[in-house]
């Protein structure tokens, strides 16, 4: 254990060897934090399906530490965004993320929540997650095979691995708002366009 | 097949004889059913239920024919004793389409009907809760109709053309940057709008006021759309008089993926893959039903040969198997053994993934099988691969299963007696399999309507009769022993030879008509309406959903019900969002 903990430079009397690290602070806190990601029970299609299998025994999230599945937002590190986001869900989507803590990663699943996947055209169906959430990892497929969401979360953890304590955004003084909440009106409607809606409207029934 | 036929003509001069002045036939070319005038259809249906026993009203949807001017609703009734299908139709003009609503008569139809009014703009006279289903109520327009326009609008058919102009692809985006297809409604101001207000959720249902006498209230619970026990992304509004539920609103169209406008879309052969994600634990029997109902359109020419039709049998009853064993693991985790037994049902899905990975080389989304056939044979060892899982792993697993957990204290006290759904309550709600056979219907397509070479193989039709969730429980244990049988008898007389009837193909040269195919898929009755006006594309696409159906039952089951005890029914019906939203 502490010698993918120990920094390089420093050497350890070898009777300590395996007893003690000298090390970073960054490098303790996100080898800390990269075993113990917790992802959110969040099904939405398709790919929850393959999620639920990569946590059962023949692959076994266990083994990054990933094994305990929180339903409630506010105990998860990563949203999974497991399949088609539709314009009805995504103010739900939109929330979830918003209730979850900092440190946060979203990992996008399968070719529907990265781009729209084979639904893209669809009327209900927004074209990727990453037009409202911001997102780390976009695992392909459709849905991704168990040991495609698996690379997945280890780019996650390398992610993580590069993080400094230092300037992570959760540590600055800036506040956080959180991602507006898209409504529902004759369609979706994504609150950051209001000045351009509000535009159009009016020229609409200037026409009229 | 010409037997087939000579039996629906029968049905129909039944129909046509004891109502001459109410139906006649459709005369369309490739049509088929009664046509009936929308004043009459009452009573017509009446009559069919109560003097011809036509009660199971399986599927109802409308159809837009839109250069005519007409919206069509077309209802296919089955008998719950067997046989073959009778249409009805009825048409309205597009201006104005008002048909009288068949929720007093046929419960069932409740939630189809909000479905063609959200879809289609069919309005239904009477209908008790008429408003939106798959959409949000303030949606512009009823997107299933022909002249309606997506957003991002391409082309009104497959393959666009406007995908490579001048040899370069484009964003879809950039087709319609702000929305030119949104029919804003006057006064529009997105500042002030309000999005689907709560109240309308509990219109229809019953008043929500103090009760003067006790001091007393009720509560309103929602579980979903993101709860761990709803299966994916369904809702339910739950009304709660202490612990008891008083009443119950499913809300859904959380993953309403447009399956239908889509599909219309492609050509026939392009919805192939798209049915794998209808119910995506079960794409092999989704393959199946699509096939049939095209198979039926294209006529003898795509009859699949014999050894497809084995193997079709074969991976429609794996999938069976595959789905029984998921539908157990996660009721008991909706019981909350958490997780514990659905890593047992997991293992089993795996081995059955394998095979369907090495047949159609995906896990999950096989798009196996192709009109007139499966689109590849089996691969060298696999029958003998399959052979022992079916005549040991899985006989050996299901016994396993049934040791831990069907004499278990907890699935029994939990179990029994809960969500009861009587026969009558459940024909009447248009329920369909394991749902409908626990509540004592021996009703199976397999056996009631044979498709497919079914009618060779000996297999029982599991059935349960308390109607419970304990009952529906079992009867998935049984209908997986039956599955089991059927695949030794399927392994052992499989024959040799083609695999695909006609050259594999891109398009089709379809005849004009329509044609209704259903299978008995893990979850019920899984039915594909297609019409065809001749073209490449459908003129009209329509999955008969046995999932959404099924939750029409949902409330009759919870009322009267403990709170705690919601989650297990839903369990038990055991639903998949990707078909109930479709």
């Amino acid at each position: 254990m502490p010698d993918e903990l120990n920094k390089p430079e420093y050497n350890i009397p070898p009777e300590l060897e395996g007893t003690v690290a000298i090390t970073t602070l960054d490098r303790i806190y996100n080898w800390g934090r990269r075993f113990s990601v917790w992802p959110m029970f969040f099904g939405l299609a398709c790919c929850a399906i393959e999620m639920i299998a990569t946590a059962g025994a023949r692959f076994d999230l266990a083994r990054f530490g990933m094994e305990i599945m929180r339903p409630s937002p506010r105990q998860c590190d990563l949203m999974i965004v497991s399949g088609t986001v539709t314009k009805k869900m995504v103010p739900q989507v939109v929330r979830l993320y918003n209730q979850m803590p900092e440190p946060k990663y979203v990992l996008s699943m399968g070719a529907c929540a990265s781009g729209g996947g084979p639904f893209k055209r669809g009327y209900n169906v927004i074209a990727g997650i990453d037009k409202y959430i911001p997102v780390d990892v976009y695992v392909p497929g459709c849905p991704p095979t168990p040991q495609a969401l698996l690379y997945g979360l280890m780019k996650i953890q390398e992610k993580i691995d590069k993080e400094s304590i230092k300037e992570v955004s959760w540590y600055s003084k800036e506040e956080d708002h959180g991602v507006p909440v898209p409504i529902l009106g004759p369609d979706l409607i994504d609150v950051r366009d209001f000045p351009e809606l509000m535009e159009r409207v009016s020229q609409k029934e200037d026409q009229a | 097949m010409n037997e087939d036929i000579k039996v629906l003509e029968t049905y129909e001069q039944a129909v046509l004889e004891k109502y001459p002045d109410w139906v006649q036939p459709d005369q369309r070319e490739g049509y088929q059913g009664l046509l009936v005038e929308p004043a009459n259809l009452i009573s017509l249906m009446e009559g069919l239920r109560d003097e011809l026993g036509y009660d199971l009203l399986t599927s109802l949807t409308g159809v837009d024919y839109y250069p005519e001017e007409i919206l069509e609703v077309v209802y296919h009734l089955f008998k719950s004793t067997g046989g073959s299908i009778l249409e009805i139709k009825v048409q309205a003009p597009r201006s104005n389409p008002v048909v009288p609503s068949l929720v007093g008569l046929f419960p069932g139809a409740a939630f189809q009907e909000r479905e063609a009014w959200d879809l289609l703009g069919i309005k239904f006279e009477n209908h008790p809760n008429l408003k939106r289903i798959l959409m949000w109520e303030g949606f512009a327009g009823h997107p299933l109709r022909k002249d309606w326009q997506e957003v991002f609008y391409g082309d009104e058919k497959k393959p666009y053309e406007d995908r490579w102009p001048e040899g370069k692809t484009k964003k879809i985006e950039m087709d319609n940057p702000y929305q030119e297809n949104i029919a804003y409604p006057e006064g529009f101001n997105p500042e002030t709008w309000i999005p689907e207000p709560s109240e309308l959720l509990f219109e229809g249902s019953i008043p929500l006021e103090q009760e003067k006498q006790i001091d007393t209230e009720k509560l309103v619970v929602n579980l979903g759309p993101q709860h761990p026990s709803t299966h994916g992304v369904f809702r339910m509004v739950a009304t709660l008089d202490g612990e008891t539920v008083v009443d119950l609103e499913p809300v859904m169209g959380y993953l309403h993926r447009n399956h239908e406008k889509i599909g219309e879309k492609n050509t026939f052969a392009m919805n192939m893959p798209y049915t794998d994600r209808l119910d995506y634990f079960c794409s092999m029997s989704n393959n199946f039903g699509y096939a049939l109902a095209v198979e039926k359109l294209l006529g003898e020419k795509y009859q699949p040969p014999e050894r497809a039709e084995y193997i079709r049998v074969i991976m429609a009853e794996l999938t069976r198997v595959l789905n029984h064993f998921m539908a157990i693991g996660f009721l008991l985790n909706d019981l909350g053994a958490y997780f514990t037994p659905a890593l047992y049902t997991i293992k089993e899905r795996e081995l059955i993934l394998d095979i369907f990975e090495a047949v159609a080389g995906s896990r999950m989304m096989c798009n196996y099988f192709r009109f007139g056939g499966v689109v590849r044979d089996l691969p060298e060892g696999m029958e003998e691969h399959i052979r022992e899982m079916v005549y040991e792993r899985l006989p050996r697993q299901i016994d396993e299963l049934d040791r831990y957990l069907v004499d278990n204290e907890i699935v029994i006290g939990r179990g029994k007696g809960v969500g009861v759904l009587t026969p009558e309550q459940a024909i009447g709600l248009s329920a369909a399999g394991p749902v409908l056979r626990a509540s004592g219907v021996p009703y199976d397509i397999r056996r009631a309507d044979p498709y497919s070479i079914y009618d060779r193989f000996d297999f029982d039709v599991a059935v349960r009769y308390h109607g419970d969730v304990y009952d529906r429980f079992l009867i998935r244990y049984d209908e997986i022993r039956q599955s089991i049988r059927i695949l030794q008898q399927a392994i052992d007389n499989i024959p040799q030879g083609e695999v695909l009837a006609n050259k594999p193909a891109y398009k089709y040269k379809m005849p004009v008509g329509e044609a209704y195919g259903r299978v008995e898929g893990p979850k019920g009755e899984l039915g594909f309406y297609v019409v065809s006006d001749g073209t490449d594309n459908p003129w009209r696409y329509h999955v008969r959903a046995p999932s959404f159906i099924n939750l029409t039952g949902l409330r009759q089951m919870c009322l009267g019900e403990k709170v705690a005890d919601l989650v297990a029914i839903l369990g038990s019906i055991d639903i998949v969002l990707g078909e109930v939203d479709r």
